[in-house]
């Protein structure tokens, strides 16, 4: 009796695994446990977390965090910070405001103008970058304290306040605040513009990570820059165009603020930049890059969203709602590493 | 030696800053030809394939590519130019699933990704090259270290490469592992590509190697057509050849003197 030859390939794995199996191993899965105990947990606790009007309030909150943790988990996943995206935002709704109104132009002028500054300093962080080689975390930092200084000592110059003038009665302020403010009530339920730029973000910023070969850079440079740069990816082309997305996105919250509210404090912001963080790190991004999800970015922020309103509708001291977030991200990324070593080690060899 | 050249470099040297990393080093490859370079640390390896992988740019003598002569500005260049390499520790993106690290920087699809096709591009590519790989979507870095190499290999093997660098293939690998990441290496010599082998293993280099070239302090040690060199040969020159016999006449002298009592 002979034995078969052996076949002259080598098996590397089994088949592929079963799809629940597949389902553990999808970044956002702890942030959608989490989501999923969030909601339970304030619809126990508070009569009106689940009315239809607080859906929409929830939304909104949500919606502002989301619009920000888009760009800010696409830069995570390429291994970068930006800690200047809180203040940012401000800086872009200050000048679209300072410039229409000494001007005295449309207001899209202003818009235009705040576009074209808040791009050129995201352009100066990605710079900055790969020229310097330092931390993105000491770049981006220098220019967020910079912007915070520049935010207050500019407008007290040009107003000689700490705020803008109000510009509701300039020429286009209508028509910009429909693009940017503007709700509509559907069967109570009121959905604001942010959260359809949200929504438009979330897929945009999805379909680029997924399904385009920059995606497949984004993951790369994160993972191991000096292996993607090898195979011909231009990883700091990649980094500086995340960086200009995130501007874009600050430029349409900062608008959004603006045409919401009228005026602007140029105080504002500091601090929002760690929730942009905290969001994506929720939804799976892991912190030093190559792994990572836009959809978890947005669990991340639903669960911002029904937190900080959760607690006020259960009528709970709103001072716990930072703490609150602080256990949460300690959970989620607790969770998320779990299910990560869990999952590789049932496939791995 | 039948087939066309791919490369030469001749009498090549690079300085960086005051430190002479090579120097006056030659070396041919032609198709279907594994040309193995043997060196210590800090022999001028590594400067060596950055050269000719187009990271850095020779100061000194001609680097030609198919009779032209080239002066690389990118890894991206010496891609496009057929020359694909494959270093020891970044070879593939470990976090990354194997079909993207596969098309990594030749996705199919700018815009619209091709998924599907990807996948089965690359369960094909692997299996034509004798690996069998049912899971395409598993990170790459739960395959072994060898099996990285592989699909390395195999990559540039399908993007049609003509040239392939390997930086160290097998030294931080097993003894069988290495045995199959030489295999593929014939393998890829058989598919009509040249092989430029780095190693410090003569006895990894002498089961494929047609042609060795020895560096030692950044300057051509020997070169050496398989035909003119038996592994003891190449063994004692990779080992330090006249240093060696130095030391030992050192440690044969000392050594009796310096052991204690038992």
């Amino acid at each position: 009796m002979s034995a078969p030859a052996p076949a002259p390939v080598d098996v590397l794995a089994a088949e592929r695994p079963p799809a629940f199996r597949r389902l553990l191993k999808r970044p956002e899965i702890g942030a959608l446990i989490a989501a999923v105990a969030v909601f339970l947990v304030f619809s126990a606790v508070a009569d009106s977390f689940l009315r239809t009007s607080s859906f929409g309030t929830v939304l909104y909150a949500a919606s502002t965090i989301g619009i920000m943790a888009v760009p800010v988990s696409l830069l995570m996943i390429a291994g970068e910070f930006d800690l200047s995206a809180g203040v940012l935002v401000t800086t872009a709704a200050l000048i679209s405001s300072m410039v229409s109104y000494q001007l005295t132009a449309v207001t899209w002028v202003g818009v235009l103008v705040s576009l074209l500054v808040v791009l050129a300093v995201s352009a100066f962080n990605g710079w900055m970058l790969s020229r310097t080689r330092l931390p993105s975390f000491i770049v981006t930092l220098g220019t967020f304290l910079m912007l915070t200084g520049a935010n207050l000592g500019v407008t007290k110059l040009v107003t000689g306040t700490v705020t803008t003038k109000p510009i509701s009665d300039m020429e286009g302020f209508a028509a910009c605040r429909w693009l940017f403010a503007s709700e509509v009530t559907v069967g109570g339920l009121t959905v604001k513009a942010t959260v359809w730029w949200w929504l438009a973000l979330l897929l945009a910023g999805s379909w680029v990570l997924l399904r385009t070969s920059f995606g497949n850079w984004i993951f790369a440079v994160g993972g191991d820059a000096a292996a993607a740069r090898a195979v011909g990816v231009p990883v700091a082309r990649t980094r500086t165009v995340l960086y200009l997305g995130v501007g874009f996105c600050a430029w349409v919250l900062g608008q959004h603020l603006l045409f919401s509210f009228d005026t602007v404090q140029s105080g504002e912001g500091v601090g929002n930049e760690l929730i942009y963080i905290v969001a994506a790190v929720i939804g799976g991004c892991l912190i030093t890059g190559g792994y990572g999800s836009v959809a978890g970015s947005a669990l991340g922020a639903l669960i911002f969203g029904m937190t900080s309103k959760g607690i006020v509708y259960a009528e709970w001291n709103p001072d716990w709602f930072k703490f609150f977030l602080g256990a949460m991200l300690l959970l989620a990324a607790l969770l998320n590493a779990w299910v990560r070593r869990r999952v590789e080690r049932g496939t791995g060899r | 030696m039948t087939g066309r050249e791919l490369l030469a470099l001749t009498a090549v040297g690079k300085t960086y800053g005051s430190v002479r990393a090579l120097q006056d080093v030659s070396l041919t490859l032609r198709e279907g030809e594994i040309s193995c370079v043997l060196g210590d640390n800090g022999a001028g390896k590594s400067t060596l394939i950055k050269i000719i992988a187009g990271l850095h740019q020779h100061d000194e003598g001609s680097y030609t590519i198919a009779g032209e002569e080239v002066r690389l500005g990118s890894p991206r260049q010496a891609l496009d130019r057929g020359i694909a390499t494959v270093y020891q520790d970044l070879a593939v993106v470990p976090l990354m699933p194997v079909w993207r690290n596969f098309f990594l920087g030749s996705e199919r699809g700018r815009f619209r990704l091709d998924t599907a096709a990807m996948r089965a591009t690359t369960r094909e590519a692997l299996l034509r090259m004798g690996i069998d790989l049912h899971d395409v979507d598993q990170p790459i870095g739960t395959l072994s270290g060898g099996q990285r190499q592989c699909v390395a290999i195999a990559r540039a093997v399908h993007f049609g490469a003509k040239v392939l660098i390997l930086d160290e293939p097998t030294a931080a690998l097993g003894v069988k592992q290495s045995g199959v990441v030489l295999k593929y290496v014939t393998a890829a010599r058989d598919a009509g590509l040249g092989v430029v082998l780095i190693t410090h293993n003569p006895h990894h280099a002498y089961l494929v190697g047609d042609h060795f070239t020895l560096l030692k302090r950044g300057r051509m040690a020997g070169s050496h057509p398989r035909a003119e060199i038996g592994l003891e040969q190449l063994t004692t020159e990779m080992a330090g050849g006249s240093d060696l016999a130095e030391l030992s006449h050192e440690l044969a002298r000392t050594d009796p003197k310096e052991r204690p009592p038992q």
